[in-house]
């Protein structure tokens, strides 16, 4: 099979890939990176939400090939070692998750919309994040916590 | 009520019971460490996948493998291969693991075959090239076909279960008296649709063998069902199977049952590869194969004295099972329970049956039945006060039914019934209703109304089910001033790990980082029930807050005993060494008084009832003629929220999922088959979707139910839908008796008026 080199949580990493794989089943199933979760087979739910050059994209649309030479982010590279993203904490401190399923997406999505925009509106949460879909929470929560996350990146100002 | 307000009210809240505590599974989750079922390796598994029936009724008459196609590394099941019993043991034992050849396939998406290979892409193309040869049967494929068509599928007249409620009559006579002697009648005939769970997390489950017994673990609601179901089918003895849940991505009752199938399928192609194999459901096989809720149609009659006062009430209700009799019987009892509503009325007649069809079976969903009747109960009572002009609050105040009335089913109500405290809490927050005619953000013409509903919902099983379940928990002191919960409730969302966290730190009177709540295994944890039935925090917490004052009986009559003095933490870690690890299992024992007769359907339907208002502000595009939710306002009652914040998650997750089968969700079936079987045409609600949630908890304590909590899980799912078509009835002066009510309905009501 072809190798491909990956960047993927600051980290340089040499798989085997064919040129269908896509970034999803890369991270997945060579890298053993599971936090990103595939929810379906259309695009929909996005639990596969990654940053790519610190664009979220959903990992189960692009093939692994079209991210060589990229800096990929998932889940487990949001984190500072034990000190959680302020994103995380804002989802775990607010209830922003149940199942929990949806989460890494939801985190992945909802960090890089509060990068481009500092302290996003709830109707801006919202339609950013309209590619996600969570069953469980009835995304009250899920906005709460991306507005406190949003602070929480701006170093705690609003 | 009163003594059970007091007897609740003298209990000592401590730290952790009425705090909102971060998720004890939190952590995990938002960094991406839990592991799912397709998270988990295991060395050298092969990965399953289902062949599956295209034809609603046939036989089989044999399975064809294509010569063409490299068999070499390709496992492939058939019934045949099945060491024990075929059947997938629920209620019935009607439903088979896979369809022998000379079998009957009963409905599109049967398992028929099974392989296994060492890739996904492997199992699936070997999949594609085994063909069934069939002959064909004329399916039955609506309630209507069931009830008067000439095949049948089940009995004589295709009906699997059937219950009859009688209240203030003895004969149908006497209800055909009562409506012709009230003053008005409303009789109205209500349909709702089938509603896809749609958990996040798709179906999974992985099996192995080691020295000849079964090792199933997965994504899964109830582990001793997945354990009952394994015995006769591998014909193994109980110790010999062994089923562990792991974290699982939601459930809503999609996870309740249809794991006992994917379980067996994975442990039969295990058995067969000898090495472990791992079946993951892709999305579009999930929506396609598995339960859904069950379609209903209902007839309602209310009879009305010339005052408005409902004097009888007579409800035909009728599902649809499909093509098994899984869970049926159950649901369509919780539905006609809750058929009447919290209404008084003296004479009340409810007939409910659940036919078979070819549909792929209907199975448990939150609700469980009862979103189905209280749809329709809360559709007539609000045409019963515009009828008699009465404000719609107000009418649902005046014939609410309050502690010392009695239910449809002749049951004393004694204590925890917050109709007045639920009604109020709505009244105060509805402020204004909204204009009728306006413009939405976009600036389309639209329509505006306003909605509300009354509503109950039993918690705990039915009758006397929790009795004759026995469940059980069990608190122990472990090592290090540590202890563990063992049930095998499952963690599904909800929320249980974290609840049962603070029941036992209280029950304990220790903190609750000195908890944990063990991973759910048939070999490790006692039967502590299902999670379902809104059960989980009110009897199986209950079990275990017992469980943890037993435990901290012993620490104190130990440290008593050897004269030291102290906290249970402090004593803890000692007491470990001086008794080992200690362990109290409790079982669950009925509150008094509570007495239901089965045969008559007669008694105490539940132990008790959550109660609930909702009101719904909705705008109906006059363009698009989509129905747009501005306002949801919920007002539930769970005894006590142990963790709000977790509670009013519950209560946001499940409305949600009520508004979006009263507006946007459906699952259409074409000859059988499900014919929007992806999550782009199969929609849930986006953020799009969601209005702003206003949730109000309201807690009037249950007497019997730690610290006063009843259920939450279900209630929340049965009232919005009839709100949001009270709404819109008066929004566009049309009545809307069916779900969903999508733009296409709206458009052809409007024509069809126009
Ligand atoms: S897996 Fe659902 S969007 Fe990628
Ligand atoms: S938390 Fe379960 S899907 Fe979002």
């Amino acid at each position: 099979m072809p190798k491909l080199t990956l960047r993927v949580n600051r980290q340089t990493h040499t798989i085997d890939c064919s040129a269908s794989t896509l970034l999803v089943e890369a991270l997945r199933e060579q890298l053993r990176l599971t936090g990103t979760h595939v929810g379906c087979d259309t695009s929909q739910c996005g639990a596969c939400t990654v940053h790519v050059d610190g664009a979220s994209v959903k990992s189960c649309t692009m093939l692994a090939v079209e991210a060589e030479g990229a800096e990929i982010t998932t889940i487990e590279g949001l984190a500072d070692g034990d000190k959680l993203h302020p994103m995380q904490a804002a989802f775990q401190e607010h209830h922003g998750l149940q199942c929990g399923f949806c989460t890494p997406g939801m985190v992945m999505s909802a960090v890089d919309l509060c990068k481009r925009v500092k302290a996003p509106s709830e109707p801006e949460v919202r339609t950013w994040l309209e590619g996600n879909l969570c069953r469980c929470t009835g995304y009250h929560n899920i906005v709460k916590a991306v507005m406190a996350g949003a602070d929480g990146m701006n170093g705690g100002k609003p | 009520m009163d003594s059970g307000t007091a007897s609740a009210s003298r209990r000592v809240t401590s730290e952790a019971v009425g705090t909102s505590l971060p998720r004890v599974d939190g952590i995990a989750k938002v960094t991406g460490r839990a592991r799912y079922l397709d998270d988990l390796d295991a060395v050298g598994a092969w990965h399953g996948v289902t062949v599956r029936s295209t034809i609603p009724h046939g036989i089989l008459d044999g399975l064809d493998r294509d010569p063409a196609f490299d068999w070499t590394d390709i496992v492939v099941v058939t019934a045949a291969d099945i060491p024990g019993q075929n059947v997938i043991t629920l209620i019935e034992l009607d439903q088979p693991a896979l369809v022998p050849v000379g079998g009957t396939i009963r409905h599109v998406d049967e398992a028929i075959a099974l392989v296994a290979a060492p890739t996904r892409a492997r199992a699936f193309a070997a999949a594609r090239a085994i063909t069934a040869r069939v002959t064909p049967l004329v399916p039955v494929l609506s309630i209507e076909d069931a009830l008067t068509g000439p095949i049948q599928l089940h009995g004589a007249d295709n009906v699997f279960k059937r219950f009859a409620i009688r209240k203030g009559h003895a004969t149908d006579g006497e209800i055909e008296a009562a409506l012709a002697a009230s003053a008005h009648v409303i009789d109205s005939v209500y349909r709702t649709s089938p509603q896809e769970q749609m958990y996040i997390e798709p179906q999974a489950m992985m099996a192995e063998w080691r020295e000849g017994a079964c090792h199933v673990t997965g994504s899964m609601q109830c582990p001793y069902y997945v354990h009952k179901a394994m015995k006769p089918l591998l014909d193994l003895h109980a110790e010999d199977v062994i089923i562990s849940q792991t974290v699982t991505g939601g459930g809503f009752g999609g996870k309740e049952e249809y794991p006992s199938m994917i379980a067996a399928h994975a442990a039969l192609l295990a058995k067969v590869a000898q090495r472990p194999v791992k079946i993951v459901y892709d999305r579009d096989e999930d929506i396609a194969a598995t339960t859904k809720r069950h379609p209903a149609l209902i007839r309602h009659r209310l009879g009305l004295d010339a005052l408005g006062n409902p004097t009888v009430i007579d409800v035909d209700v009728v599902m649809d099972g499909g093509a098994y009799a899984t869970l049926s019987a159950v649901v369509l009892s919780r539905g006609v329970l809750h058929a009447a509503g919290p209404y008084k009325c003296p004479v009340v007649r409810i007939v409910g049956r659940v036919v078979a069809t070819n549909h792929p079976p209907h199975g448990a969903f939150r609700g469980f039945g009862a979103p189905q009747t209280t749809f329709a109960y809360e559709r007539q009572i609000e045409k019963a006060a515009r009828l008699m002009g009465a404000d719609p609050l107000a009418y649902r105040r005046r014939h609410a039914l309050r502690a010392g009335d009695t239910t449809a089913t002749s049951q004393v109500l004694g204590y925890s019934v917050a109709t007045d405290e639920v009604l109020d809490a709505i009244e105060q927050c509805a402020g204004t209703p909204p204009v009728r005619d306006g413009v939405n953000a976009s600036g389309a013409p639209v329509k505006r109304g306003r909605g509300v509903c009354f509503y109950f919902h039993g918690a705990g099983f039915t009758g006397s089910g929790e009795q004759r379940l026995a469940g059980r928990a069990t608190v122990a002191l472990a090592a290090g001033g540590r202890f563990e919960v063992r049930a095998s409730s499952t963690d599904i969302g909800q929320g249980a790990i974290t609840i049962f966290t603070q029941l036992a730190a209280d029950g304990l009177g220790v903190d609750a980082s000195r908890i944990d709540v063990i991973d759910p295994n048939t070999a490790r944890v006692p039967d502590s029930g299902p999670t379902v039935a809104s059960r989980t925090c009110m009897v199986v917490g209950g079990l275990v807050e017992a469980g943890a004052k037993l435990i901290a009986a012993r620490i104190r009559a130990w440290a008593e005993s050897v004269g030291r003095a102290g906290s249970i933490e402090d004593l803890a870690d000692d007491a470990f060494g001086a008794l080992g690890p200690i362990a109290e299992t409790t079982q669950y024992t009925p509150p008094p008084g509570i007495a239901w007769d089965d045969a008559t359907y007669t008694g105490a339907a539940y132990p008790v009832f959550g109660w609930a208002a909702c009101l719904v502000d909705v705008a109906v595009d006059l363009d698009t003629y989509e129905v747009a939710i501005e306002r949801c306002v919920q007002a539930v009652d769970v005894g006590k929220a142990i963790n709000p914040a977790i509670v009013k998650g519950q209560i946001e997750g499940g409305t949600l999922q009520a508004l979006g089968w009263a507006v946007l969700e459906n699952v259409v079936y074409k000859n059988g088959k499900v014919a929007n079987a992806t999550m782009t045409n199969c929609i849930v609600p986006t953020f799009a979707d969601a209005p702003e949630l206003e949730t109000i908890i309201v807690e009037v304590p249950y007497p019997f139910g730690p610290h006063g909590a009843k259920g939450v899980g279900e209630i929340p799912m049965d009232g919005p839908a009839a709100a949001v078509a009270n709404a819109v009835a008066l929004a566009l002066g049309v009545e809307f008796d069916e779900l969903p009510i999508s733009p296409e309905v709206v458009a052809q009501r409007l024509g069809g008026q126009s």
